[in-house]
C-alpha cells in the first residue's frame, strides 16, 4: 500500500504543516491530483499524488506539523486487510532499549523517517543567533536583545565586546561593578544587586496579553531579517526623484494599452528600471560569500509583498530582459498568488535584488532591511507633491524618495551612490526604461 | 628559608626525608638501588638505608606493584618506582583492579597506602612505546589519586603528602622536568592533594595545564604579558581529585580558556577540563574552550616528526591569539608587569 | 598419598599425614577435632547448597562459585593456619571463610548484599574479607591475589625474623591460575626475596571447562615452582587430614625459614564452574564417578568406622548445621539493605579536597569545595 510522505518542498524545509486536506478518505486519487495543502517554511504548497488509487487513510489531522518523510496518508485498494500501517522496519530497529523492554504497545503513530538528505549548511546560521554565553548573559543583565546586536566574532558570533559596544551605544550606565571585574557566581542569583530588572513587569498571558501563535511565514520572516541585520552592515543612501515624468509616462502607456492588458504600475517601472541599471552596475547584483563575493550574471528582482501575517518576496526572473508589459503581468499574477499562499518554490527563490514599495501606503520615506543573501534593497516611498526647483524657479512638483540599503561588506557607499544616481536619471527620463 | 634545587633533587630529598621519618616507608622498583634509578632519583639511598628499605626488584611490574599493594595492606607505606609510565601497563591490573578497589570493595576494612612514582612524556626520541602520557587511564579510576606536579616545590609537597596518604597515589613525573629548577621550602612542606594552583594571575585568558605543560604555559603567559596580554595560568597539580572550583573561578574571571596537555587530544585530560568549564562557567565564556594536545599518532622516533607531534609554546601562543582575536580582544599595555607570586 | 618435589635441599617434611586415632582414643582432643572437621565440612556443604538455592531465588546476585566437593580441602587447610597467619583466596571461597571462623549469617548476608555482610555488602560472593580473621580477601580476578599475597609476606619479613613464631601467608589459587603471568612473577619474587608464604593450588581438575592437561605445559602443577626452586607437594584434597598435614608442614617451612612453598591439593568439583553452569561438558558416567569420590560421605563413614562418630551424632550434626544455615539465611534476609547515603563511603581512606560525590545526572561541583565526605575516617 503506497504511503504518501510529507514532502520536502524547499531547501530549508525540515518539517511541514498539513494545513488542509483537499482529498478525503475514500476519495479516488489520480496521479497529479492535489491531495492536501502543505505549509512549508516558505509558502503554502500543494501536495501532489504520485500514485493512483483510493485514499484509504489519512494519518495526520489538519494543522499537524510533522518532519519531512513522515507518512501522512495511505493510498490503496485493500482497506480491510491493511487497516493499520505496517510498522516501518527501519524505525523499529531504532527503538530504544527501554522501548524494546516494554510490553507490546498499541499500534504506534507512524515514526518519522530521516530527512532525505542533510540540511543545507546555511540553514543553521539562519535559524539561530550565535552568541557566546558571556555575551548572552551580559545582554540579558542589561536588558538588551541579543538578536539585535551585530556580531563581530567568527561566523558573526556575538561576543562580549559586541555587547559592551551595544551597552555603550545605548548610553546605559555600566553595571555596578566595572567590567571586566568578575561579577562572580552570585551575580546570577535572583537577589544579586548586579542583576538588572526588566524595565517593566511583563503582564501574565491571559490577563492583559493575547498569545498569538507564530506562523511559519512569520517565523521565517523574523529569522531572515534577524540574520540580515546581524550579519550585513547596512549602509543607507537616499535620493529624491522627480516623479512627474514617470507618472506621466505611466498614464500614457496605460492609456495606450487600454483594457486588454494588465496596467503598468509605478512599481513595475521601478522594477524594470532597477533591472536595467543593474546591468551596468553588477556590483550590486551580488552576495557576500565569506571567502568571496558572489556576483550574479542574471538579474532577478524580488518584490516585497505584505501578507496578513508576514512577508513574502516573489521574484521576477531575468527582469532586465523582459518587456515592461511582461513584468506587469507577472507582478500582478505573483501578487495574487502571494495573497492566497500559492506561490511555487521557483516563484519565491533566486532573487538577486529587491524592491520594497510602501508608496501605496502613503509612506514618504523609509529604509528597508536587506533581503539576505542579496547585497541591496531599494525602498520606494510614495510619489507626493512637494515644492521643487525647476529651471531656477520654485514650483509645485511631485517627488518620490528612493532609499537604497546596501551590504557594506559587498560594496561601498560610492558604488551605491553611482547606482542610485543612474537610477534617478533613468526614472526621470522614463522613455529610456523601455528602449 | 628556601633553596633553589632541581625537580630531581626535590624528589630525592623528599624520599630520603620520608624514609627517615617513618620506618614503614620503603622504596620498591627496578634498578633503584645499586643503579640509583634510571633517572637517579634514588641516588645514594641504598647506601644510606640498605636493601631492606630500598628494594631492587626483578623486572616484573605486575609482580612488584602487586607486592607493594599487599605490603601496604599490612601497614607498610611502599613507594614504588615504575621506570616509565609506559611500563605501568604491565601492572595495570594490579593498579586498577586491585589497589583502586580494595578499600571500597572490602567495606573499608583495609587501606592501601601506596605511592607509584612514574615519569611520562615524550620528546627524547624514545619512539612510540616509550613516549606516552597515559595518566588519563589512572585519572579515570575512582579509588586512585593522581598528582602531577610541575615545580620542584610541588614535587616535594605532593610527594610528602602522597606518602602519608592512606590511598594509592599515582605520582606522575616527567622526563623533561627532572632538571628544571625552582625554590623549594626547607621545612616539612606538604601540598594538599586535590588542589590546583594559580601560578600566574591574569585577566584576559586562562591557560589550564599540568606537569610539563604547566611550565610551558607559564613561560608563554609571561611572554604574552609583555605584549599587553594578561593570561592566567592554572596548574592543576592533581588530576584526581580535580580542583574544578579553581578552574571555573579562573575562567569566570577571564572568560576565555585554553588547555595545554601533553596527552593525546581525544578523551584526554583537556576534554574533562573543557566539560568542566562548559558546565561551571558557561555563562562566563566568550569563546569556545580550545585544547592544545599531542597529535594523535604513535610518537615517531625521527626528530622532526616527533617535534611536530608534540604540543609546544608556539602552538599554545597561536591558539591563544586565535581565541583572543575571535572575541575582539585588543592588548592593553600594563604599567607594571605581573610576575609570579604577585598578589 | 602425597607426591613431593624438592626444588632445593630444604623441602618440607614428608612425614606429615595425620592418622585417625585409635578406637580407644575417641574422647581425646584429636577425636574432638575430627568431629569438628566433620561438622565444618557438613556446614559448608549445607551452606553451599542453600546458597545455590538462594541464587535461583534471586536473593544472590552476580557470580556465585561453590566449594561443593572441596569441603575437605577447605577444612584441612584452615585447620593448619594459625589465627595470626594471613589468608588470600580465590573467588570460590565461601567454605574457606566458614572454616576460618566466619559466621555463616555474615557470609550469607554478604551474598545477599547486606551491610551485615563480611565486606559490608560491597564485595559479594567473590570478595569476602574479614580483618579480624586475617582473611584478606576473595579475589575475582584470576591470579590477582598472588602479587598482593606475596607483598603481605614481604611485610611480614620486613618486620619479623624467620622462626617458629613468625607469621606466614597462605595464598590459594586455582589450577588454571598457574598459567598466568602473575603466578610466575609472584613465585619468583617470593623466591628471591625469601618470603614466608605457602601458595596452595586447589586443583579441581577444570579451569571452567578446560582440563588441566589442556592448559598446563606441566600438568603436575606442584612441580611448577621448580623454575624458582620452590619445593612442591601434591596431596589428596579429599582427605582432610592429609591436607591438614601437608599444609602444616608447608607453613612450618615458610615461617621457620622464610621461604615459599607450593602445595597442590587435588579435589573434584561436584557441580559446574558456578551456580549457573550445568557442566554439560561432563558425561553422566563421570558425574557418577565424581559422586563416589565425594569427600563428605567418605569422611563420615570413616569416622563412624573408626568409632569417632556415631550415626546418631552424625545425624545430629546434619540437623544442627542445616538449622545453622537456615538461621544464616534468615539473618541475611532480615538484614537491611545498605542505605544509599553510604554509597561513597570507603572510596578513599584519606579524604581530600574536591573528591567527586555526584550521582548520575548531578551537576558538577564547580563552585564550592566538595561537601564533607560521608563516613570517612
Amino acid at each position: 500500500m503506497p504511503q504518501i510522505l510529507m514532502p520536502r518542498l524547499s531547501d530549508t524545509m525540515e518539517q511541514g504543516t498539513l494545513s488542509r486536506w483537499l482529498k478525503h478518505e475514500g476519495d479516488q486519487i489520480h496521479k497529479g491530483d492535489a491531495i492536501a495543502e502543505i505549509e512549508t517554511d516558505k509558502a503554502v504548497m500543494e501536495l501532489e499524488a504520485y500514485d493512483e488509487g483510493q485514499l484509504t487513510r489519512t494519518l495526520v489531522t489538519e494543522g499537524t506539523t510533522v518532519p519531512i518523510g513522515t507518512p501522512v496518508a495511505l493510498i490503496g485498494e485493500d482497506v480491510a486487510t491493511e487497516s493499520t500501517p505496517t510498522p516501518n522496519v527501519t524505525a523499529a530497529g531504532t527503538a530504544s532499549l527501554a522501548e524494546a523492554a516494554a510490553p507490546a504497545a498499541p499500534p504506534a503513530p507512524p515514526i518519522p523517517e530521516p530527512p532525505y538528505e542533510a540540511t543545507a549548511p546555511q540553514a543553521d546560521s539562519q535559524g539561530e543567533v550565535r552568541a557566546s554565553p558571556l555575551a548572552r548573559r551580559l545582554a540579558r543583565e542589561h536588558g538588551l536583545d541579543i538578536e539585535a546586536i551585530p556580531g563581530s566574532g567568527p561566523g558573526g558570533r556575538v561576543v562580549h565586546a559586541d555587547v559592551e559596544q551595544a551597552i555603550a551605544d545605548r548610553g546605559a550606565p555600566p553595571a555596578a561593578a566595572p567590567w571586566p571585574a568578575a561579577p562572580g557566581p552570585a551575580a546570577l542569583s535572583p537577589s544579586a544587586p548586579l542583576r538588572r530588572r526588566p524595565p517593566a513587569p511583563t503582564p501574565a498571558v491571559g490577563e492583559e496579553v493575547d498569545e498569538i501563535p507564530i506562523s511559519r511565514i512569520r517565523l521565517l520572516t523574523a529569522e531572515r531579517l534577524i540574520h540580515s541585520v546581524r550579519q550585513a552592515p547596512h549602509f543607507y543612501l537616499t535620493s529624491v526623484v522627480d516623479a512627474e515624468p514617470l507618472l506621466a509616462f505611466r498614464a500614457e502607456t496605460n492609456a495606450y494599452l487600454g483594457e486588454h492588458a494588465d496596467h503598468i504600475s509605478v512599481n513595475d517601472l521601478i522594477v524594470k528600471a532597477c533591472a536595467t541599471v543593474l546591468r551596468s552596475h553588477p556590483e550590486l547584483n551580488a552576495s557576500w560569500g565569506c571567502t568571496s563575493i558572489q556576483r550574479y550574471r542574471r538579474i532577478h528582482i524580488g518584490i516585497a509583498v505584505a501578507l496578513d501575517d508576514g512577508l513574502t518576496v516573489p521574484v521576477i526572473h531575468d527582469a532586465d530582459r523582459k518587456p515592461l508589459t511582461e513584468i506587469a503581468r507577472e507582478a500582478h499574477s505573483l501578487a495574487e498568488k502571494a495573497g492566497t499562499g500559492h506561490l511555487s518554490i521557483d516563484e519565491i527563490t533566486g532573487g538577486t535584488f529587491t524592491v520594497s514599495n510602501l508608496g501605496p501606503y502613503g509612506i514618504d520615506h523609509f529604509t528597508a532591511v536587506i533581503n539576505p543573501p542579496q547585497a541591496a534593497i531599494l525602498a520606494v516611498g510614495a510619489a507626493h507633491p512637494e515644492p521643487v526647483v525647476r529651471d531656477g524657479q520654485v514650483v509645485a512638483g511631485t517627488v518620490m524618495a528612493l532609499t537604497l540599503s546596501i551590504d557594506h561588506r559587498v560594496l561601498d557607499g560610492a558604488t551605491g551612490a553611482v547606482f542610485l544616481a543612474d537610477l534617478k536619471s533613468l526614472l526621470e527620463q522614463p522613455l529610456r526604461i523601455v528602449v | 628559608m628556601a633553596e633553589n634545587i632541581t625537580y630531581r633533587q626535590a624528589l630525592h630529598d623528599t624520599l630520603r626525608a620520608e624514609l627517615l621519618r617513618d620506618e614503614n616507608v620503603l622504596l620498591i622498583g627496578e634498578e633503584i638501588g645499586a643503579f640509583e634509578g634510571s633517572y637517579k632519583i634514588t641516588a645514594g639511598l641504598l647506601d644510606e638505608f640498605g636493601p631492606r628499605r630500598v628494594r631492587d626488584t626483578p623486572i616484573c611490574e605486575e609482580g612488584f606493584t602487586g607486592a607493594a599493594i599487599g605490603a601496604a595492606m599490612l601497614g607498610l607505606r611502599p613507594v614504588v618506582e615504575i621506570m616509565t609510565i609506559n611500563f605501568s601497563l604491565l601492572a595495570i591490573d594490579q593498579i586498577i583492579n586491585h589497589a583502586a578497589k580494595m578499600h571500597a570493595m572490602f567495606g573499608g576494612q583495609v587501606r592501601v597506602p601506596l605511592v607509584i612514582r612514574t615519569p611520562g612524556g615524550g620528546g627524547q626520541q624514545l619512539a612510540a612505546t616509550h613516549s606516552q602520557n597515559l595518566e588519563v587511564f589512572y585519572a579515570h579510576i575512582p579509588g586512585l589519586k593522581v598528582v602531577a606536579p610541575s615545580t620542584p616545590a610541588d614535587a616535594k609537597g605532593l610527594l610528602a603528602t602522597a606518602v602519608r596518604d592512606d590511598d594509592p597515589v599515582i605520582f606522575l613525573e616527567n622526563l623533561a622536568l627532572y632538571n628544571t629548577r625552582g625554590e623549594v621550602p626547607d621545612d616539612d612542606h606538604t601540598v594538599p592533594i586535590g588542589t590546583a594552583a594559580v601560578t600566574k594571575p591574569g585577566r584576559d585568558l586562562t591557560i589550564v595545564a599540568y606537569s610539563r605543560a604547566a611550565v610551558i604555559a607559564l613561560e608563554v603567559a609571561h611572554r604574552l604579558e609583555e605584549e599587553g596580554i594578561s593570561a592566567e595560568v592554572v596548574d592543576l597539580r592533581s588530576l584526581r581529585p580535580l580542583d574544578r572550583p579553581t578552574v571555573c573561578a579562573s575562567v569566570r574571571r577571564t572568560h576565555r580558556a585554553v588547555v595545554l596537555e601533553d596527552d593525546w587530544l581525544s578523551y584526554g585530560i583537556g576534554a574533562e577540563i573543557a566539560a568542566t568549564i562548559q558546565e561551571g562557567a558557561f555563562d562566563y565564556l566568550d569563546a569556545p574552550v580550545r585544547r592544545v594536545a599531542a597529535a594523535e599518532v604513535p610518537l615517531p622516533y625521527a626528530k622532526p616528526l616527533e617535534t611536530a607531534a608534540l604540543p609546544n609554546a608556539a602552538a599554545l601562543t597561536r591558539v591563544i591569539r586565535e581565541v583572543l582575536d575571535a572575541t575582539g580582544f585588543t592588548p592593553r599595555p600594563t604599567p607594571g608587569r605581573t610576575r609570579l607570586g604577585d598578589p | 598419598m602425597t607426591s613431593t618435589t624438592s626444588g632445593s635441599q630444604t623441602g618440607p617434611d614428608r612425614e606429615h599425614a595425620d592418622r585417625i586415632p585409635a578406637a580407644d582414643d575417641t574422647s581425646g582432643p584429636e577425636a574432638e577435632a575430627l568431629r569438628d572437621y566433620f561438622r565444618q565440612m557438613t556446614l559448608i556443604r549445607a551452606f553451599e547448597l542453600r546458597a545455590a538455592e538462594m541464587y535461583t531465588r534471586a536473593k544472590v546476585g552476580g557470580y556465585c562459585h561453590l566449594n561443593l566437593g572441596e569441603e575437605a580441602t577447605c577444612v584441612g587447610l584452615m585447620a593448619a593456619l594459625r589465627p595470626t597467619d594471613y589468608l588470600f583466596t580465590t573467588y570460590r571461597e565461601h567454605g574457606y571463610a566458614l572454616a576460618r571462623g566466619a559466621e555463616p549469617g555474615r557470609v550469607m548476608a554478604e551474598l545477599f548484599g547486606r551491610t551485615t555482610g563480611l565486606s559490608k555488602g560491597r564485595g559479594g560472593s567473590m570478595h569476602l574479607f574479614d580483618t579480624r580473621l586475617r582473611l584478606l580477601g576473595g579475589y575475582g580476578i584470576v591470579g590477582g591475589q598472588l602479587p598482593p599475597a606475596t607483598g603481605a609476606a614481604l611485610a611480614i619479613s620486613y618486620r619479623t625474623a624467620p622462626g617458629p613464631d613468625s607469621e606466614a601467608v597462605m595464598c590459594l589459587l586455582g589450577d588454571a591460575t598457574t598459567n598466568i603471568g602473575a603466578f610466575h612473577e609472584a613465585l619468583n619474587l617470593a623466591a628471591v626475596w625469601h618470603l614466608p608464604i605457602v601458595y596452595v593450588i586447589v586443583n579441581n581438575q577444570l579451569g571452567m571447562a578446560t582440563p588441566v592437561e589442556a592448559a598446563a605445559g606441566e600438568p603436575d602443577l606442584f612441580k611448577r615452582g621448580c623454575s624458582y626452586r620452590i619445593p612442591g607437594t601434591r596431596v589428596d584434597g579429599g582427605d582432610v587430614l592429609a591436607v591438614r598435614g601437608a599444609a602444616r608442614a608447608a607453613l612450618e617451612h615458610a615461617r621457620g625459614r622464610h621461604r615459599p612453598v607450593l602445595l597442590e591439593t587435588v579435589s573434584y568439583r561436584l557441580r559446574g564452574h558456578s551456580v549457573v553452569d550445568p557442566a554439560r561438558y561432563r558425561s553422566a558416567e563421570e558425574t557418577q564417578r565424581l559422586r563416589e569420590k565425594d569427600p563428605l560421605p567418605r569422611f563420615r563413614a570413616r569416622l563412624i568406622d573408626d568409632g569417632v562418630l556415631t550415626e546418631e551424632q552424625a545425624a545430629r550434626i546434619d540437623a544442627e548445621t542445616e538449622q545453622e544455615v537456615i538461621a544464616a539465611v534468615e539473618f541475611a534476609d532480615a538484614s537491611p539493605p545498605p542505605a544509599l547515603e553510604i554509597l561513597f563511603d570507603h572510596v578513599y581512606a584519606t579524604q581530600t579536597a574536591n573528591t567527586p560525590y555526584g550521582l548520575p545526572g548531578d551537576p558538577l561541583p564547580c563552585d564550592q569545595p566538595a561537601p564533607p565526605a560521608p563516613g570517612g575516617r
